[in-house]
């Protein structure tokens, strides 16, 4: 009886996050070590490893400030900026073999970009000119969710039809903090728990869902704690913080593919930038708390410890920062050609084949469109 | 197999358009692997309404199985994997229970081809057992016709007969869009003398040959023959309106009732031959008049025929009230005297 109770007092805890958050780099670019709630160590990402990933960081930042500055030029509709969560971007995809799917929201633009994705068409979305800019299935990322949390269900059900077919496919899940009090949130968690499926839930706590704080999200110890509830592991990890991602999430990720089922993660990270362009962060929080998340950057920490291991040095630095600057010159080009539209896409895929009333439509605007055309 | 000669006695049975739902869910199953049914109950127990009865035992509980009870969880985990290959088959466990699902259907299943320019399809079909006539307690019955025509990127049918009832659910099935396919609760124990071999072999390579190889979703049928006026119904109004085409011959009134069937997509062509033949016409439905499904046909109908009709498009339809309680449902429903009234407003001459 006794060592009934023992057991499962041990499971538990394996299920509960680590007392602090996961991190193997400190602030100032200094390795830690840190274990999970069995003791059980993290490993530190080798050296290659971790330059291969601050590359995409630096791509990311990059990007981040690109596409700010076309939104400012009226070039991008609207810009939901990841600046200081490029770590999470980065290794929520770095962690997945090519056979995994990644289910990025509306601020993930690194993060699918970070799997290959060409940014031109991961900013079409958010440009304007269609819903989704990149056919999923070639690189296995769904299109980026708008309705909070949604999409959580989407990759949960991904995850089931991998596991009844027997492929050896991993999915990764990605929401804020807000998204984690949306219904949906609770049934995909119960139902991956449930169906005992490979998926990763990865958190990206940036402290606020457009203005409103964490703490009228929920007076839970952490996010990672909820998993508990769930019958699946949490874990906890400072998301600004690459090598301690890139070691959490790749456990996550391994132990999923290994049938241990779903996972949650908690990265606990901030927003540098207001909600997107449309929204005066300056209304809810202080100047003093976002000085606070400077000296934490991701990519300064990545790069002091990278310089410090003789890994990088100032050449090194530049030529990673000339191939970031190349991949924005290619995001302004792309974004520079007058985007091309078809009225008719308005119809061509509602249905596989458009309705009687459809094709009406579409003919109809068609001839209006003549008209206008011809001057008449 | 034996081979089926031209004289060969069709081999009828009688069968509920229940068993033929069952028939149909069995034999997709079995002809593609890729099919695989799920939702609240519907496992062990084959559904409250026994739809999916036998489905678990015979093809395993990953084809045919039991979720958690969360109908957004059914429907979103449709999505992912009818993205990954499958072809769902949910069930809803009443129409008035789907609502915490409709966020994925509309947000969702709905406009998934869209937004991915047709590279996503969702093959998905959302059985809900659908419409009142059966006495359930309140949030067992509803007409929720409407909300699911009004959302662009669904299919949405309604079957009003046992040969329909088989038919259109192994077409929805080889859909690749999504199909909300509505089953009229008080229809599942009528009864039907059909040929399902001849059902059957429209699909699995069967003879394609034939007039019955038709797709049957998108199109309207003529369900009586007349030609005074035309009955418009679907889905469980359709028996009411053969019923009140019998009482109306006996007065001396040749009534043509049509089956809509496919409400999404919308057959135009048969409603409107139909309806200038006959130059007048009542559209008949349980769900509340107001902006509904037969708000609708009456529009469509009053600007394609207008000068065919000799008088205004009729209304018999539900009240605009919350479904009511088992006791007062049959003062809600379109009766046959409701509908005989109608007729009798057509601005006859004699
Ligand atoms: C279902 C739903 N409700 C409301 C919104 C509007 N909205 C867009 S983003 C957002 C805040 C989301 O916060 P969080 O989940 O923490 O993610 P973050 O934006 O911080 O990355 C809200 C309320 C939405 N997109 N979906």
């Amino acid at each position: 009886m006794s060592n009934d109770i023992g057991e499962k007092t041990r499971a538990e805890a394996f299920m509960l996050p680590a007392e602090r958050p996961i991190q193997l780099i400190d602030e100032n670019g200094e390795s830690r070590t840190a274990a999970n709630s069995s003791g059980e160590p993290y490993a530190m990402p080798d050296d290659q490893a971790l330059l291969a990933a601050y590359e995409k960081l630096v791509a990311g930042r990059r990007v981040n400030d690109q596409a700010g500055a076309l939104v400012r030029q009226g070039k991008l509709a609207v810009y939901p900026s990841s600046h200081g969560q490029e770590a999470c971007q980065v290794a929520s995809a770095v962690v997945l073999a090519k056979q995994d799917w990644l289910f990025p929201t509306y601020r993930d633009t690194v993060a699918v970009m970070s799997r290959g994705v060409n940014p031109v068409e991961v900013l079409t979305l958010l440009r304007g000119t269609w819903h989704a800019g990149y056919n999923p299935y070639e690189f296995n990322v769904a299109t980026q969710a708008t309705p909070l949390a949604t999409q959580l269900l989407h990759a949960v059900g991904v995850a089931h039809a991998a596991k009844l077919k027997g492929e050896d496919t991993v999915v990764m899940a990605m929401c804020g903090d807000g998204a984690t009090s949306e219904g949906d949130f609770h049934e995909a968690l119960n139902f991956a728990a449930v169906f005992h499926v490979p998926v990763v839930f990865f958190v990206q706590n940036n402290e606020y869902a457009i203005s409103v704080p964490l703490k009228n999200q929920t007076v839970a110890p952490s996010l990672a704690h909820k998993a508990i509830g769930y019958g699946m592991p949490g874990e906890r990890v400072d998301g600004n913080d690459l090598a301690a991602l890139l070691s959490v999430l790749g456990h996550a990720v391994d132990r999923a593919r290994n049938g241990g089922g779903p996972f949650l993660v908690e990265a606990h990270t901030y927003r540098m930038q207001a909600h997107t362009n449309a929204d005066d962060s300056t209304r809810y929080r202080t100047d003093e708390e976002v000085q606070k998340w400077v000296a934490r950057d991701p990519v300064a920490r990545m790069q002091a410890y990278l310089s410090e291991r003789n890994m990088l040095d100032d050449a090194a630095v530049a030529t990673i920062a000339a191939s970031a600057e190349d991949i924005a010159s290619a995001l302004r080009d792309g974004m520079n050609s007058e985007p091309e539209v078809d009225p008719e896409d308005l119809f061509r895929y509602v249905y596989s084949k458009p309705t009687p009333q459809l094709q009406e439509q579409a003919a109809m605007l068609r001839e209006e469109i003549a008209r206008e055309t011809s001057g008449a | 197999m034996t081979a089926v000669t031209e004289n060969a006695a069709p081999t009828t049975t009688t069968l509920t358009v229940a068993k033929a739902l069952t028939a149909a869910l069995g034999d997709a199953m079995e002809s593609d692997k890729s099919v695989i049914m799920f939702g609240e109950d519907v496992g062990p127990l084959g559904g409250v309404f026994r739809i999916t009865d036998g489905l678990t035992k015979r093809f395993g509980e990953e084809r045919c199985f039991d979720t958690p009870l969360a109908e957004a969880g059914i429907m979103g985990m449709a999505v992912g994997m009818a993205m990954n290959g499958m072809r769902p088959v949910v069930e809803m466990q009443f129409d008035a229970f789907a609502y915490p699902a409709f966020e994925q259907v509309v947000s969702h299943v709905a406009k998934m081809s869209n937004r991915t320019k047709g590279q996503v399809r969702l093959p998905i079909v959302i059985r809900i057992p659908y419409a009142g006539g059966i006495g359930g307690v309140e949030h067992h019955c509803d007409s929720s016709e409407s909300y699911y025509v009004h959302t662009p990127g669904l299919t949405v049918v309604a079957p009003a007969t046992v040969s329909d009832a088989y038919t259109m659910l192994r077409e929805a099935i080889e859909l690749d869009d999504p199909v909300v396919f509505l089953e009229p609760k008080k229809l599942y124990w009528s009864k039907e003398k059909v040929d399902l071999d001849a059902l059957r072999a429209k699909f699995d390579g069967g003879s394609s040959d034939d007039d019955a190889s038709e797709p049957s979703i998108g199109r309207a049928v003529i369900a009586r023959e007349g030609t005074d006026a035309t009955l418009i119904a679907y889905g469980p109004s359709v028996p009411t309106a053969l019923a009140a085409a019998e009482a109306a011959a006996e007065e001396g009134r040749s009534l043509q009732v049509i089956d809509i069937r496919s409400i999404v997509p919308f057959d135009d062509e048969t409603v409107t031959n139909a309806v200038r033949k006959t130059g007048r016409a009542v559209v008949i439905a349980e769900a509340p008049g107001f902006a509904s499904v037969a708000s609708e046909i009456v529009a469509r109908v009053q600007e394609r025929c207008f000068h065919s009709l000799a008088a205004p498009v009729l209304r018999v339809t539900g009240f605009d009230i919350p479904y009511p309680a088992p006791k007062l449902e049959h003062w809600h429903l379109p009766s046959v005297d409701r509908i005989l009234d109608a007729v009798d407003d057509l601005q006859w001459e004699d």
